[in-house]
């Protein structure tokens, strides 16, 4: 009787989860496309998606389970099993790791009684380690399902753990809000946005729309002209030329084009994005606006991180004020026939999605794989239609160029690098945060600036950049010389350079989509050498192992993850040599220091419970 | 109208492709082999091994999805791309876990095939990452030990495109990245043994295996017994590859 009842009850839960599957997959009208929304909705509200739920979404969607599949173990913020009600997610950034967080790791697990990885048996918690989240300046920090927690100690993280064992709510959480827009209603986060140097293009007094208003008055081809003029590049790292990249979108022959922001912020170290949606998201929207009326969108979408979950709420109140004072929406200030509009697509923790294409991938509902190009982007993105993607602080720069002037902009910075930087910095020194700088400050200049005393190394660029020691602080950021999309760590001689090279290496394996060989495999061979190198067992032909697979990952990977990620390898020997030579051991046998003869024997003399006066380095005759 | 043939130069021998060519399906039609794993006639370029890796005017890149441009002046077998490819299917090989001399694909083994055409005869160089890999014999005409799979994605391309099925799809992320099936075991799908996702010239290694026709071919006359992967057996090159 008992068992027939419990099969029944079973058949009714059954019943009403495949009714809210049914119901979330309606909501975004069964569009296969919508996968990563529909993902989210059923992680959300179940804390997993199983087999079960994967083959369900597939019979509605019209794919295979695989292809679900394929989707779910994409993304790090999706599991196949069950979570916990709250999912705290500790920062593993170097950075953090500096700051302390293994003492946050042992108080969760000391006073949750589960290891990292794991969820206690009553599935209240679950513990894990994430990659970089965008709170460098104020490390350590986790995130416990959408919210935030920075400045972490042992002591902190443990009252949040007790408050939330006693009931208390999530919203509830945080009783003390950051600064500036933080504190806002629909913020209500303990974020900081340690703005150190506001600049004058993006974080100086701005009156809202001015920019946009006078490009409404513009044609289409007067503000490509603004843009070209101004030589205003990509802020995300790669620089490329913003106006070169409308112009290519505006003169395709499709008439259907989107304008994409690309607020995937993940590079470690980076978090100037995150503080211009909190205090520049008007001139963010503005500026997409001004895309959408130049290389003509109806289009828009900010891919945000899942990471910064927290902000999307803010960011559809401000879409939605704007709406309401006729700047998005149908006919914008009156022009008739100028139609944009913008939705916020989530992401679910994937580095790689800040790659362009990987991000239109993610858009259309697939794991978050690059494309192969050609075709790029601007001729065929998402779903085939022109699509620009550009960076947060490229689009802000934008209203600030038309409002201001091209040559203004044009006037600040370098040569080949015009107007601000916003950077990140973080790390070791007095006052980490936001600068915004014009191009061509040299590292001294910037050490002195944010109070790093004793830097002994500055990683720019994050993981993909350089590693750059005492003979280049007088390099200069910018294009010609150090560009960066913005990170900057700052690392003293306390700091152990190749345990860093070590941590860079672990994170481009863990956020390499995997797709080709050398990126996926590679990457895996290099730290396993660098491993050896640590550990005291490698030889000089260890160094040229690492530089030419370094040379093959480069020359053959398909993307720029690949592309760039044996740079920490690189530019670390290139920079600091003298750590490599100082651990590296000429092997005077001809023999492979690396061979550890004692491990290898080991084990056998354990079973024979004999031991040699060979080999044994502790053998004695008594 | 004439087309306007497109012309080329591979390892300095003179060519003309038509426009939408790919390199790889220029120097095929030349006649001009270019190394590959990933790519197999009649599947959709995929471009993931990086075995058919070139480097035209400077750059490297992969000739399977390369479109063909006038003026391009291509390297294809020279020693820098070589080591590149060496590199490369060695990664292959060290990424999973490759025993030939047990392998009922010995010897028509397209990574072991590759091996030899690149002079790879230890591999060597890179650590064993001798994954734990799953097999998957749950099917009554077909075996997967995915020890062998190389992630090339063929069988992948094979059952969508050509079967219309979806049996095979990539799961997980950088080195965890498998092919996965499209149910909880092979059993749970569709397949079916006269599928082209299963046939034996799909996968280019072992891992896909039709149960009962195990080392069909004795040794002397298997497929690359008698000529390296992309030569044809009296010197030339094999129009099949």
């Amino acid at each position: 009787m008992a068992e027939l009842k419990n099969s029944i009850t079973e058949a009714v839960q059954q019943k009403v989860h495949d009714r809210i599957l049914g119901q979330i997959c309606a909501d975004f009208n069964n569009d296969k496309h919508r996968m990563m929304d529909i993902l989210l909705q059923i992680q959300n509200r179940f804390r997993c998606i199983n087999a079960h739920s994967m083959e369900t979404v597939a019979a509605l969607l019209g794919c295979t389970r695989v292809e679900v599949e394929g989707v779910v173990t994409f993304y790090s913020f999706f599991s196949r099993r069950p979570k916990g009600k709250f999912t705290i997610r500790l920062c593993d950034d170097i950075i953090d790791r500096h700051a302390g967080s293994a003492k946050i790791a042992q108080a969760l697990e000391n006073e949750l009684g589960i290891s990292m990885g794991e969820t206690t048996a009553d599935e209240l918690f679950s513990i894990d380690y994430t990659a970089c989240i965008g709170m460098s300046d104020q490390a350590p920090a986790a995130m416990v399902n959408n919210i935030i927690l920075a400045n972490l100690t042992p002591e902190n993280i443990r009252s949040h753990i007790q408050a939330l064992k006693s009931g208390v709510s999530l919203e509830d959480l945080v009783e003390e809000f950051g600064s500036g827009n933080n504190a806002h209603k629909k913020l209500r986060s303990m974020v900081n946005n340690n703005i150190q140097k506001p600049g004058d293009v993006l974080l100086c007094d701005i009156s809202n729309n001015k920019g946009l208003e006078k490009a409404l008055a513009m044609t289409p081809q007067a503000i490509l002209d603004q843009i070209i003029e101004s030589g205003v590049r990509g802020s995300g790292g790669a620089g490329f030329p913003a106006g070169r990249k409308w112009a290519i979108a505006a003169n395709t022959d499709d008439k259907v084009r989107f304008v994409f922001c690309n607020a995937d912020e993940g590079e470690p170290g980076t978090f100037k994005d995150r503080v211009l949606m909190t205090e520049r998201p008007d001139l963010l929207i503005e500026g997409m606006t001004i895309a959408g009326h130049t290389i003509g969108s109806e289009y828009g979408l900010i891919y945000l991180r899942g990471e910064y979950a927290y902000l999307k709420s803010w960011l559809e109140h401000i879409l939605q004020q704007r709406r309401d004072q006729g700047y998005l929406g149908k006919d914008i200030c009156g022009v008739k026939g100028f139609n944009f509009d913008i939705r916020i697509q989530m992401g679910a923790g994937a580095y790689i999605c800040g790659e362009e294409s990987a991000l239109i991938s993610s858009c259309e509902g697939l794991p978050g794989e690059p494309k192969t190009r050609p075709p790029f982007p601007v001729e065929k993105g998402y779903l085939e239609h022109p699509t620009i993607v550009n960076n947060v602080e490229t689009f802000c720069q934008i209203p600030r160029i038309i409002d201001q002037g091209a040559s203004w902009f044009y006037g600040m910075g370098t040569a080949e690098s015009h107007g601000t930087k916003l950077l990140s910095v973080c790390g070791d020194c007095e006052r980490p945060g936001i600068y915004e700088l014009p191009y061509g400050i040299a590292l001294d200049e910037l050490m002195e600036m944010v109070g790093a005393i004793d830097v002994a190394a500055i990683q720019v660029g994050g993981p993909s950049g350089q590693l750059i020691g005492r003979n280049g602080f007088k390099r200069r950021i910018c294009f010609e010389d150090l560009p960066t999309g913005g990170s900057i760590m700052m690392f003293s001689t306390k700091r152990n350079m190749l345990e860093i090279v070590e941590y860079f290496l672990d994170f481009f394996i863990d956020e390499s989509c995997g797709f080709c060989t050398p990126c996926r495999v590679g990457n895996v061979f290099l730290k396993e050498r660098i491993d050896k190198i640590r550990k005291g067992h490698a030889v000089s032909d260890d160094i040229d192992y690492l530089k030419e697979l370094s040379n093959t990952i480069i020359k053959t990977s398909r993307c720029g993850l690949g592309q760039t990620s044996p740079n920490p390898v690189l530019s670390s020997l290139d920079n600091f040599p003298l750590i490599y030579s100082a651990l590296v051991k000429e092997s005077e046998d001809v023999l492979e220091t690396n061979f550890d003869i004692q491990g290898a024997l080991e084990e056998s003399r354990r079973l024979a419970k004999h031991r040699s006066y060979i080999y044994d380095p502790d053998f004695s005759e008594e | 109208m004439a087309v306007k043939r497109i012309k080329l130069k591979i390892d300095g021998k003179k060519i003309t492709a038509k426009k939408g060519q790919t390199i790889m399906q220029a120097a095929d039609d030349a006649d001009l082999y270019i190394p590959r794993l990933c790519d197999v006639e009649g599947l959709r370029h995929q471009g993931s091994c990086r075995v058919c890796t070139v480097k035209v005017n400077g750059r490297t890149m992969a000739s399977c999805t390369q479109p063909v441009e006038d003026g391009m002046e291509v390297e294809n077998e020279t020693q820098e791309i070589t080591d590149y490819r060496r590199d490369l299917v060695r990664m292959l090989f060290h990424e999973g876990n490759h025993l030939c001399p047990i392998c009922e694909a010995s010897g028509r083994c397209e990574l072991q095939a590759m091996a030899y055409r690149l002079g790879i005869t230890q591999p060597t160089k890179f650590p064993y990452l001798q994954p734990a890999r799953s097999l998957d014999a749950s099917h009554p005409d077909i075996a997967l030990d995915t020890n062998r799979c190389i992630r090339c994605g063929r069988c992948i391309r094979a059952s969508q495109d050509v079967d219309g099925k979806g049996v095979f799809g990539y799961v997980g992320r950088g080195i965890h990245r498998s092919v996965g099936v499209n149910g909880d075991n092979l059993a749970d799908t569709n397949v079916d043994i006269s599928d082209q996702s299963v046939a034996l010239e799909t996968c280019p290694v072992g891992c896909i295996i039709q149960k009962g026709v195990g080392f069909f071919n004795p040794i002397g006359q298997r497929q690359f017994d008698n000529a390296l992967i992309g030569d044809k057996p009296n010197g030339g090159h094999d129009d099949e590859c």
